[in-house]
């Protein structure tokens, strides 16, 4: 019964013992921007990344961008709804070379990392382009960001990578991320 | 196959003037999910470690009918939810809430029956380990009402 009540809350059909599943788990090592998983099996129905992140720029963050399978091309759009403590405000754009997962804490304040949960909807399925959200954000005591990200996939085929990437910087250690497969 | 997802917890209380989670170590992150009413209405407080120092803050966005508008706190003495329980849905999720490096991080969802709906992240500036998490009223005699349940999540 609360399972079903929970479920009602989250939107979601209630979850058996076994539907979720780690497949995964990558870190930071200070000396790549680039976090990878690969050879991710079809036989989920969603994917879901959990972690958090810190770059190796001089600032207050950095953000985080996606890539599925590698693909560097202009396959990509992505639109945001972020809000920095002091006003909401909304971006989009269309025929990017990857999309967005969010904020990574970045050197300017200590021991501060960015969170992350990134769905990847039906990622197995040949027959659609693929939707990636991810709720993320960073906090240091006064100065930050919470955002919902949205990207859209323009390819059918299934996902067999996922790559987080910073822009010319680092993740450091410390930076975690988790993939799990949700039947 | 290990349980890699599992409920940890859950407290259903007609009235309370707090819980306090405990016992939840060998996960990676944790998740709270709240479903109820603060009975004057106002914020339910969240608090780890039994922390009462300046060592909370948030940063929220949040819409209604009326617009959304973001705000932020610093120098808290525990985390608010940002959003009046009356009553509310609420799911809270402690990132890596072990390790012994990072300061604590956690990604909130809100939803009232007044029409708000919100994120928000939230910051303990601690390294500690989380080892307890408590939920309390606003104080002045009022309670919290409803389910309270802790999830573990458990990765490779």
């Amino acid at each position: 019964m609360i399972a079903n009540q929970i479920a009602g809350l989250m939107g979601v059909s209630a979850l058996a013992v076994g539907d979720y599943h780690s497949i995964a788990t990558a870190n930071g090592t200070g000396s790549s921007g680039t976090i990878t998983f690969s050879s991710i099996p079809a036989t989920y129905k969603h994917l879901q990344i959990r972690g958090i992140g810190r770059s190796s720029q001089s600032a207050n963050y950095s953000f985080t961008y996606l890539r599925l399978n590698t693909d560097s091309g202009s396959n990509y759009s992505a639109h945001e709804l972020v809000g920095n403590g002091t006003s909401p405000s909304s971006a989009g754009a269309a025929t990017q070379v990857w999309g967005w997962a969010g904020y990574s804490g970045a050197q300017t304040n200590a021991n501060n990392f960015g969170a992350f949960v990134i769905d990847i909807l039906d990622y197995a399925d040949t027959n659609k382009y693929k939707t990636v959200r991810s709720l993320t954000g960073y906090d240091a005591n006064g100065v930050g960001a919470v955002a919902m990200e949205s990207t859209g996939w323009r390819n059918t085929v299934a996902v067999t990578s996922v790559s987080l990437i910073l822009d010319t910087f680092n993740f450091s250690t410390g930076t975690t991320f988790a993939l799990y497969g949700i039947k | 196959m290990a349980t890699t997802y599992e409920p940890i917890a859950t407290y259903t209380s007609a009235g309370t003037t707090g819980i306090t989670f405990t016992s939840f170590s060998g996960y990676t992150d944790l998740i709270l999910i709240a479903n109820g009413f603060e009975s004057a209405g106002a914020y339910a407080v969240c608090r780890v470690n039994s922390d009462t120092g300046s060592n909370y803050s948030r940063l929220a966005l949040r819409g209604n009918s009326s617009g959304a508008t973001s705000a932020k706190v610093a120098n808290e003495t525990s985390w608010f939810p940002d959003l009046a329980m009356n009553p509310a849905g609420t799911i809270l999720q402690f990132m890596n809430y072990s390790n012994a490096t990072t300061y604590k991080t956690m990604l909130a969802r809100f939803n009232d029956n007044a029409g708000t709906t919100a994120v928000q992240i939230n910051m303990w500036r601690n390294t500690n380990a989380i080892t307890t998490i408590s939920l309390a009223s606003s104080g002045g005699g009022s309670t919290l009402s409803g389910t309270f349940t802790l999830y573990g999540i458990k990765a490779a």
